[in-house]
């Protein structure tokens, strides 16, 4: 089982009109030399899940500025100009959700839940559509899980096997992005052998993920 | 006071709340100056939404590492005891109630402890990032903002912007005085003295009940 593929193999899998996943926050923990292959292939009508759209030259706003994005779902925008604008002239859907809801959203999608309750954005425009439930007299938004088609995320240290560990605050959505596509490609800054991570120092389990690429150093 | 002064004085203010080992998240701006005032001998947790408690200063030139930045994406650093996580835990922080308090700005709040401080339809459609979860799950919410804006009164009887919560502050601290939000509505704490209570109660548009024990506003 080789899971180690090159940079153009892993976005051949990625086609016109489907859902990914990409990692990172304001692009740190960002896969960059994939989105860097997404742009260069062309793919479009992506619908993009991630926390942010990042900057016009850095992290998956690069992928916004080339009009590969159909619909983005993300908890911040604010940091690239474009999406804004893509936003005002309709030319992108953007579905606008709260950062920790987010978060739960994709770990309900990638650990089998129908969904989970939150009491952030009740009283305000999150709550239009939804269903509202009450436990111990206090209120909650049903909100749904999320999964995509393709995730692509970062790990610092990855070794052949898949298990990753990362450094600093790379971390953000990738370990809960690992589990909730059907097909999950991380880009390693470095690739080392089966053995060589800890156990113990293993975050995201080498199981979620299908190919590794090399991402060199940062 | 010119427009640093008053955010100076703020900061000082709103860092006069901390108190040992309390876990505190600052938003973007205003708030960010908090952490430059911490009482000597206090020591506090700053939290970053993006996946770490134990915020430290701002790195020198050319010590910055691209792989530990603030939640508004500059470059940052983490003190001893601090620690990394991913981002549902760090929300599961948000949410839980494990942060002592937040400190947020405001485009306005109101009489019943609404804040709206995430869009202008039409405008400004930044997104709210985790300012929902942070109104909604810290244990207390402190709004800290000049006191109106080109004139034009952000402390309202209602807010008429979208919400990023309903009846969530539990304080607003200016450079016109303190402000508490309660069941029967704002109140006045404290003063500043270069200020009458005449002065504040015309930049504010919500009806504000003045303490009995009202004290001068000191940083």
């Amino acid at each position: 089982m080789n899971k180690v593929i090159t940079i153009e193999e892993a976005v051949s899998h990625i086609k016109d009109g489907m859902t990914i996943m990409v990692g990172g926050f304001l692009a740190c923990g960002t896969p960059h030399k994939l989105i860097d292959a997404l742009v260069e292939k062309g793919v479009k009508d992506l619908t993009l899940i991630c926390n942010d759209s990042g900057f016009p030259e850095l992290g998956v706003g690069k992928l916004v500025v080339n009009k590969q994005i159909k619909k983005l779902i993300a908890s911040h925008v604010g940091t690239n100009p474009e999406t804004g604008r893509q936003m005002n002239t309709g030319e992108m859907e953007v579905d606008l959700v709260p950062q920790g809801t987010l978060a739960e959203r994709v770990r309900a999608g990638g650990s089998g839940l129908g969904g989970i309750l939150t009491p952030t954005g009740v009283g305000t425009v999150i709550e239009e559509g939804k269903q509202k439930i009450e436990i111990d007299g206090k209120t909650y938004l049903l909100e749904l899980p999320i999964r995509a088609d393709v995730a692509l995320i970062f790990g610092n240290t990855v070794d052949k096997y898949g298990n990753i560990s990362y450094y600093g605050s790379t971390r953000n959505f990738n370990p809960l992005m690992a589990a909730a596509a059907d097909l999950v490609i991380v880009e390693a800054d470095k690739i080392v052998e089966v053995g060589e991570i800890d156990q113990n120092h293993v975050v995201t389990p080498g199981l979620f993920v299908n190919y590794i690429v090399d991402g060199g150093d940062k | 006071m010119d427009k640093n002064q008053i955010k100076e004085f703020i900061a000082k203010r709103v860092a006069k709340e901390l108190k040992d080992g309390d876990v505190v998240n600052l938003g973007i701006g205003l708030p960010t100056l908090v952490a430059n005032y911490v009482p000597e001998g206090t020591n506090v947790f700053f939290q970053s939404e993006n996946g770490f408690v134990g915020l430290g200063p701002a790195p020198k030139e050319g010590q910055e590492d691209p792989y530990i930045v603030n939640a508004g994406g500059q470059p940052a650093s983490i003190i001893p005891g601090g620690m990394f996580f991913d981002s549902a835990t760090s929300f599961g922080i948000i949410r839980g109630g494990h942060v002592d308090f937040t400190v947020l700005g405001a485009l306005q709040v109101d009489g019943e402890g609404n804040l709206a401080n995430w869009m202008i339809p039409g405008k400004m459609v930044p997104g709210m990032g985790g300012a929902m979860d942070l109104v909604v799950g810290a244990k207390k919410v402190i709004v800290a903002m000049e006191h109106t804006v080109k004139g034009n009164h952000k402390i309202l009887k209602k807010c008429n912007l979208p919400l990023t919560a309903a009846g969530e502050v539990d304080m607003i601290i200016t450079e016109m005085g303190v402000i508490e939000v309660t069941d029967k509505g704002l109140v006045l704490k404290e003063i500043n003295p270069e200020f009458t209570i005449e002065d504040v109660k015309n930049a504010t548009e919500a009806e504000l009940i003045i303490a009995e024990d009202l004290v001068k506003m000191e940083i």
